[in-house]
Formats: C-alpha cells, structure tokens, sequence
C-alpha cells in the first residue's frame, strides 16, 4: 500500500507554494512515497515514556545586554532584494482590485494569514 | 622551495613567518593552479582573485611592519557556498540565490579574515546542503580528484575537492548530516564536526537549524584542528553557540602525532561496523584499527541499538527544519522572483519562483518536511522522530561509560560512479549511514584517512563527547603517524 497518493502530494505542493508541474507531481509521488515508507520504521520504537529531544544544546533563555550596535543601512538591506521601490521591497499585488484601500500605515482588517 | 600548494597549511604558515615566500606568492600560486585545474575538477563556484589577492597584500604589510600575526596568517582557505560572505556571491549551490551577494560576513567568515587568512573563493555543494555526491548543485556537480568520473562527496563536495587537487591547503564545510565528514573520506582527506553549538551558524544558510554545524577540512589532522581553533568559540549572534572556551584541538593534534595511544579506549560500535558497508571499506578499516591498537590503544565493543533508527529519524527531522527554514524564499527579500507580471498574485508568485528557484531534492525535502510536520502526522513522523533522537542520544552517554571515543568507517561506500544514486533519492541517503547518529546527539566527530579501497580512499570515523573535540584530534592524528596521509594521482 502507497504511504501517500499523488492527491496529497499536490496538497503538500500547494502548502509548500511550489507550482509543481503534473510531470513532476507524478516523480515525487512516487518516490515520497519510499521514502515515507523508510522513514515510518522509527514507529517501531516502543517510546511512549521518552522525551523528545528537539535540540543537543540544553540552553534555555538566551539573554544579552541590550545595547544599540550598527545593524545593515537601508540600501545594504535592499541591495538583494528582487525589486524595490521608495526604499522598500516591492511586493506584488495582495489586495484584490475591488476591494477597498485600507487606511494608510495599516493593513485590511482581515489580512491575518491571507499574506 | 618546493611547489607551496603541495604544502600543508603549517608548512605555508612557516614559509611566510620566515619570509621564504610572500602571502601574495602563496596566493598567486593557488589561483595559478585553480586556473590549471578547476576547469576539469569544479570545486568553486566563485574565485575572488582580487579579493584574496587585497587580503594577502595587507597581512604581507602588517607580516612587514613587524605586527604579531596568527598562526594561519598569509595561508589561503576556500568556503563553502553555504557561509554569507560581503559583498562576494553566495548561492547555496541553488538557483533561488543566483546572483546574491550578502550585506554581511557570516561570524565563520570574519573569524576567518580576522585571522589573516586569505579567502580564495566558495566552493561547490548540493543545492541548500541537502545531497551526498554536489550532483544535486544547479551548478553542476564536482570531479573526485581521485578520479573524475566519481562524486567527491556532498554535501561539501567542492571543498574536499579543492583541498585533494591542491586548490587549496585549507577548506571550511558545514555538516548536518555529514557534509564534512564524508567529503573527507572519499577525497582521501580530513573533515571535522565540531560539538554543534561549537563553531557558529550566524550567516550560515539554515538547512536543519538543530543539526548545522559549520567546520574545517584540510589535508592533515593538525591542519584541520588550527583552522577548528580559528572559526570555533562562543558567538553572542548564535543563540544556541556554547559559551565555552574551543576545548584546546592543537594541542590535542599534536599530542596525539607522537602516536602514543597508551590508555585510551575506542568503542568499536557494533551496528556501524558491519551492516550496510563495502566489504572492502570494511578491510580497510579493520587494518586501522589494529594500527590504533599498536598504538596502545585499548578496543572495546560498544553497542548502540537505536542507531538503526537514525537515519529514519535524520529524514523526518531535517526536511522538518528545512520546510520551515526555506520558507523565506518566498521572492521578495533577496534572490529570485518569478511571474511578477501585475497579473500574478502574491501568492502565485511565491509559488512561481520557488518552483524555479529550487531544485528537485530541495522540493522533496520542503514537501516530506510539510507531511511530517502537518497535524495528524505530526505525533507519528516528527514527534516520534525526536524520542528517537533521545534514544540516540542515550545510546552514546552509554557508549561513552566504557569508551573514551567511538570509531567506525566514516562511509559504508568509496566514491561513487556519477549517475549512480540520482534516480532513487533514499539509495543517495544511505551514503550517511554512519556520520548521521553523531549530528542527532550534538557531539563531534572527525574523518582521517586510513587507506584506499580498489584504489579508492576510506575514512576513520571518530566520535567524541560533546565538547571533547580534543580527543577525536587526538586520535585522529595518532592515526595519521600509524597510517600517513593520502596522494591523489597527478590529475
């Protein structure tokens, strides 16, 4: 039995905001497919008593002295950007045309996970 | 004087503080034999001519005007293109940064210039760090130096290559899963891991963010642990660096060079010595460690159980990190942009030019990534990949009670044909077998030489406690004394 069909891998695709092409959609598919069924071997341990380790460094809060020190100019950080306009990234259009401007300085009042 | 680009880094170091020869000269001689060879070999993606050459010419002035200099001051050293270097491009091997010059130097890469060394260029690699052969690189894959027509190892495949072809004495990796240690093996040369939390990943391209451990590769053990002195130490810009002093790796290096391994333990680990590996890797590797016994050296037998595991754990782990990490490709801040016609949406954009940008491997990674991390797997893939990763841990505090450090065959294979493993991407995986359980506990671990398989070089594997770098240089070059170091043919 396949760990994954090719409808969910479109669906990874598309929450991975990869434009995949239906020829690649069928390779990885199929070798997802592998290797899930590979990497599904750690289910065979027994841990329902173990802690999970998310890191090897047992560092908790972090902390410095909070102290100004010069950080990357405007144009440094502009220098990479694939388009900018008025000293800022330019981004593509979000807003559908029809919807109405929102106040300057603050964006639609639904945009929370929209952009 | 002999050729100064067969020379290792301490020779060159002693040909300049005795003024046998200029840092520029030095330099001239590497960019002299990079233009010979790198036409057919391919480890660099970018040579800064003018940028080494500047660099040579100002420690030549300080060398002049009587400046106490450190111990690499004037040697050349080649960077992979996973460390953001100002000014110089750096593309991670990928698509998506063609063209990036960086605004800032990763703290590696200033530690690197604040020591006088002489950056030459950055090497070539599989694209994000994610592969074992650079064929995965969107610049096209490396030539082993042993022969051409075989990989030389990933991820940092190009700078394993630069050091074996004589491009370069000195070389920085990055190593996740293995990026350092198996280019070392099968180029015949060194690579170290040092403690994750050792050496910084502040502006090293993020892949897996628990696991990427920046490090030095170069042609001999002492070599390797001067240039591990000069990047390593606590950095403020790296909240998971270990604010602890770099454990004393020189000393170690040369301690360990008068060959006497009198009292120190070796835990042969059972589940990497056998299983899944060449028959004639695995020769090798028994010559060694009699070697190491000869040494003094006492061999234990040590079992590490859930390492059968790692690797299941490694590939849900990783591609989990990289998922979230690569997220930041999105076209807008730095790199690519695809499809932005005013027709386009934002998001369609997104989704244009991160098709573009990356390539195959990377793609597979994000997409495992999102299935392993997205609710009703969660607890099954990545939940249960980090118990795993407990387990393992567990396995070498156990495993270091009865050893001092831990040894095995740095790879199951020798370089392999290109075209080999390309078509079934978990056969490219298991090319990590045995350098991926060090990553998911923390510690160090380096790669030496130690013989040639059907004429092909086979690494020594030796893994050490967290923040007990010192041994495994210790080992390392105690070995080296027994066995010697690796001649490439003439390319």
């Amino acid at each position: 039995m396949s760990a994954i069909s090719r409808e969910e891998v479109a669906h990874l695709a598309r929450l991975s905001r990869l434009a995949v092409t239906d020829e690649e959609l069928e390779t990885f598919a199929g070798q997802l497919d592998v290797i899930l069924q590979a990497v599904a071997r750690v289910g065979e341990v027994a841990a329902a008593d173990v802690p999970p380790t998310s890191h090897s460094v047992p560092l908790t809060n972090v902390l410095r002295e909070d102290v100004v020190v010069p950080g990357l100019t405007r144009a440094e950080a502009l220098s990479g950007a694939p388009d900018s306009e008025e000293d800022r990234f330019r981004v593509p259009r979000i807003l559908d045309e029809d919807e109405p401007p929102s106040p300057r300085g603050e964006g639609p009042a639904d945009s929370e996970g929209k952009a | 004087m002999t050729d100064v680009t067969r020379m290792t880094a301490t020779e060159i170091a002693a040909v300049l503080a005795s003024g046998e020869a200029s840092a520029v000269e030095v330099t001239q001689a590497h960019l002299d034999r990079i233009a010979a060879v790198d036409e057919r070999v391919h480890a660099f993606l970018h040579v800064d001519t003018e940028g080494a050459l500047e660099s040579a010419r100002a420690v030549d002035a300080r060398r002049a005007a009587g400046e106490e200099l450190g111990p690499l001051a004037g040697v050349p050293v080649a960077v992979k293109d996973v460390l953001t270097t100002k000014g110089v491009p750096t593309t991670v091997g990928s698509k998506i940064l063609e063209n990036w010059r960086p605004p800032y130097d990763s703290t590696v890469v200033q530690r690197l210039r604040a020591a006088g060394t002489v950056m030459l260029g950055k090497t070539n690699m599989d694209e994000f760090a994610m592969g074992s052969s650079t064929e995965y690189s969107a610049y096209g894959p490396t030539g082993n130096p042993w022969d051409l027509g075989r990989i030389p190892g990933g991820s940092g495949g190009g700078s394993a290559a630069a050091l074996a072809a004589y491009e370069a004495p000195l070389a920085i990796g990055s190593d996740t899963g293995g990026s350092i240690r198996q280019p070392g093996a099968v180029t015949g040369t060194v690579g170290a891991k040092p403690t994750y939390g050792g050496t910084s990943r502040y502006g090293l391209v993020a892949f897996s963010s628990s696991l990427d451990t920046p490090g030095p590769c170069a042609r001999n053990v002492l070599d390797a642990a001067l240039l591990h002195e000069v990047i390593g130490g606590h950095d403020p810009r790296d909240s998971t660096s270990i604010p602890l002093p770099v454990p004393d790796v020189v000393a170690a290096a040369r301690a360990g060079a008068n060959g006497d391994l009198t009292g120190v333990r070796l835990g042969l680990v059972t589940e990497l010595s056998g299983e899944g590996a060449e028959p004639g890797v695995l020769a090798v590797f028994r010559e060694a460690v009699d070697a190491l016994t000869k040494l003094g050296a006492e061999v234990v037998e040590v079992s590490c159980p859930h390492f059968q595991y790692a690797l299941p754990a490694y590939y849900l782990i990783a591609p989990s990190e990289c998922s979230s990490n690569l997220a930041r490709f999105d076209g807008v801040r730095f790199g690519l942009r695809v499809g932005d016609d005013g027709v386009h949406s934002l998001e369609e954009v997104m989704s244009l030019t991160r098709d573009a940008g990356f390539g195959p491997e990377v793609k597979r990674r994000i997409m495992l990534g999102t299935y392993a991390l997205s609710s009703g797997y969660y607890d099954a893939y990545y939940g249960q990949a980090q118990k795993v990763r407990t387990l393992i841990t567990q396995d070498f505090t156990n495993a270091f009670e009865r050893a001092d450090v831990l040894i095995s065959p740095t790879t199951p294979l020798v370089a392999f044909p290109f075209g080999s493993r390309t078509a079934d991407p978990y056969q490219m995986y298991l090319a990590d077998l045995f350098t991926i359980p060090t990553n998911l506990y923390g510690g160090p671990a380096i790669s030496v030489p130690c013989g040639l398989s059907e004429g092909l070089p086979v690494g020594l594997q030796i893994m050490a406690p967290t923040m007990a770098d010192d041994r495994m240089y210790r080992v390392g070059a105690a070995l080296e004394s027994a066995v010697g170091t690796l001649t490439p043919p003439e390319l």
